[in-house]
């Protein structure tokens, strides 16, 4: 018999899909079996098209905001309509801060940052991105969390109107109140941006003149930042001398950091800069495919195998140029 | 008003992030070479949790802080000498494999096993902190099945700031996409925190901590019960990343030829 897989997404406001939903929807399509298509949120018709054998929702004002008790009915609730095998969904903040709650709940198993998944396996990265695993579970039900990325976006009309709906019992103490954006000059995490640009501590040292150069420094990687569009990562280190007071480049926060105890953004392209390419650092790198790195160094971690290319160079001196190239090439094109 | 908290951090160990990881077939699966000969630390981001709850029981007197641990006994105990010294905490051990190959549900379940048998804890005083993800296993799971094994249903994850209000009222950030934070109100407790980096530094040693903390941290690890995990998860393999990249490194290159390559190769689709 086959498998019914239970496909969970919740919706944007206007009742799409989001691009890593749709991903991961793509992913869960072609494990094959009967597709069942759950959504939560605000609005969800008319659904997407995605040949379900059965479209479900749990939808209204309850769902619109991101929240684990009034997420965790839901889904329960769906899981419960669905008499699902096996439960796929995205690896957003939305559904991460949830599932394994919910596998919990019904007696389930889950694996999350799924990046390969088969009907029966399932393939992760262990030790923030140092190792990779492939597992099985020998009992259901079964959630799986896909990362982004990992396979093209489904695409389909929104023409399904014939919706199942549910609606669970929910008791919350929780009120979400609103989204703010870290303290900084400007967002400079990109998450969709073509090129991750990652500051390392060196910008903030001294340089051949004897003096530390902070207010260049941030205003080369801003205007950097500005003119390509890539989104700002950082070293720990650099980090951690933001946040101990010190007059040093303070758009930088603990959102922004790379690597072990930062995380494991996915861009195509990456640029590390006055950063050293330590271990703990470029383990954040692991799905950045293609990496350049611009050190005073040449026997820096990035010489020894963990970038395409190392530019032995002061990033002062190359990227005040970087800038003025870019600038001339209106309108950046990379984004 | 009672503000006093009864906060438990749940905190595992894992290798120190600069020492070099092999995975090795054992004879239960999985395991890391010379695994018990690594030295360990706490696992940062329930560090990073540990010490928020500390700063949190500094501010409302009558708090106190537990820190619940599933590991060998003999590695948590190396890795006690240093913590024992940050923050003033009860240890309750578990004894138990730490790696990253145990199931979060199974490590959950030892853990909400240690939790119900603290004496006098108080649901209605309890916040249940951790990391959001571990070092090791990295699943982002174990901090929500431990809230449903304990009826939680209030849970945050990727938390970065906890304050308390007037009314008792916990304001959560917690960390969503494109860099942003969800701002949320939560009446009271109790609720689960799994802590991102939140924003205090690590806090210097202090002997004195260190040597009342390790009074009572010695007898919590002789009587560690054993945790056994099951068999919910098989893996068909653990390896390393094969690919190592051919590194051109370019030395001789003037700083304007340096930035016409970066620039055109930013710029290429």
């Amino acid at each position: 018999m086959a498998e019914t897989i239970l496909f969970l997404a919740h919706t944007e406001a206007d009742g799409t899909l989001s691009k890593a939903t749709r991903e991961a929807l793509a992913c869960a399509h072609a494990l094959g079996g009967d597709l069942v298509l759950g959504m939560v949120g605000a609005k969800v018709a008319p659904a997407i098209d995605c040949h379900a054998v059965r479209y479900l929702a749990v939808c209204g004002e309850d769902f619109a905001a991101a929240r684990y008790s009034t997420d965790a009915a839901a889904a329960e609730a769906l899981y419960r309509a669905a008499g699902a095998t096996v439960v796929v969904a995205a690896q957003t903040t939305r559904w991460a801060r949830v599932l394994a709650g919910v596998a919990q709940r019904v007696g389930g198993r889950v694996d999350t940052h799924v990046t390969q998944l088969t009907q029966t396996s399932a393939t992760r990265w262990l030790y923030r991105q140092r190792m990779e695993a492939v597992s099985s579970r020998p009992g259901h039900p079964w959630f799986v969390l896909v990362e982004s990325g990992i396979a093209p976006a489904f695409t389909g009309s929104y023409t399904i109107d014939n919706i199942e709906q549910y609606s669970p019992g929910v008791s919350t103490r929780t009120v979400v109140t609103s989204r703010q954006a870290p303290k900084s000059e400007q967002q400079t995490i990109r998450p969709e941006a073509g090129l991750l640009f990652v500051a390392g501590a060196g910008w903030t040292k001294k340089q051949k003149d004897g003096r530390t150069h902070t207010d260049d420094a941030g205003r080369l990687i801003l205007g950097f930042l500005e003119k390509s569009q890539a989104s700002l990562g950082s070293s720990k280190s650099l980090v951690d001398l933001s946040g101990e007071g010190q007059a040093v480049l303070p758009f930088l926060s603990h959102m922004n950091q790379v690597g072990q105890t930062g995380s494991t953004p996915r861009h195509p392209k990456g640029l590390a800069t006055c950063c050293h390419g330590e271990e703990p650092h470029v383990v954040g790198w692991r799905f950045i495919k293609e990496r350049r790195a611009v050190n005073l160094d040449p026997n820096c971690g990035w010489a020894r195998g963990k970038a395409d290319v190392l530019y032995v160079a002061d990033a002062f001196e190359v990227m005040e140029r970087v800038n003025a190239l870019l600038e001339e090439r209106v309108p950046a094109s990379v984004g | 008003m009672n503000t006093a908290y009864q906060i438990v951090v749940c905190g595992g160990i894992v290798p120190d992030p600069l020492q070099t990881l092999e995975p090795i077939s054992g004879p239960k699966g999985p395991a890391l070479k010379n695994e018990l000969l690594l030295p360990h630390v706490l696992d940062p981001w329930s560090a990073h949790a540990l010490y928020e709850a500390a700063h949190l029981a500094r501010q409302f007197p009558g708090s106190k802080v537990w820190l619940v641990s599933v590991a060998p006994k003999a590695k948590l105990q190396q890795v006690m000498m240093t913590v024992a010294q940050r923050v003033p905490l009860e240890l309750v051990a578990i004894d138990g494999v730490a790696n990253g190959f145990t199931d979060s549900a199974d490590v959950a379940a030892a853990l909400a096993s240690a939790i119900e048998a603290i004496p006098g804890l108080d649901q209605s005083r309890l916040l249940l902190f951790g990391g959001w993800e571990s070092a090791s296993r990295g699943a982002g799971a174990t901090m929500q099945m431990l809230g449903e094994r304990l009826g939680i249903t209030e849970q945050f994850q990727g938390v970065d700031q906890l304050t308390v209000g007037e009314d008792g009222s916990l304001r959560v950030l917690e960390r969503i996409e494109g860099g942003q934070h969800q701002v949320s109100v939560c009446s009271a407790p109790p609720a689960v925190f799994g802590w991102a980096t939140g924003n205090l530094r690590e806090p210097t040693n202090n002997p004195q901590i260190g040597m009342q903390n390790m009074r009572a941290i010695m007898p919590a690890l002789q009587k560690a019960k054993a945790a056994q995990f099951g068999a919910g998860i098989e893996f068909q393999s653990v390896t390393l990343p094969k690919a190592q990249r051919e590194t051109r490194i370019v030395k001789d290159l003037s700083a304007e030829a340096i930035a016409k390559e970066i620039a055109d190769w930013v710029a290429a689709e």
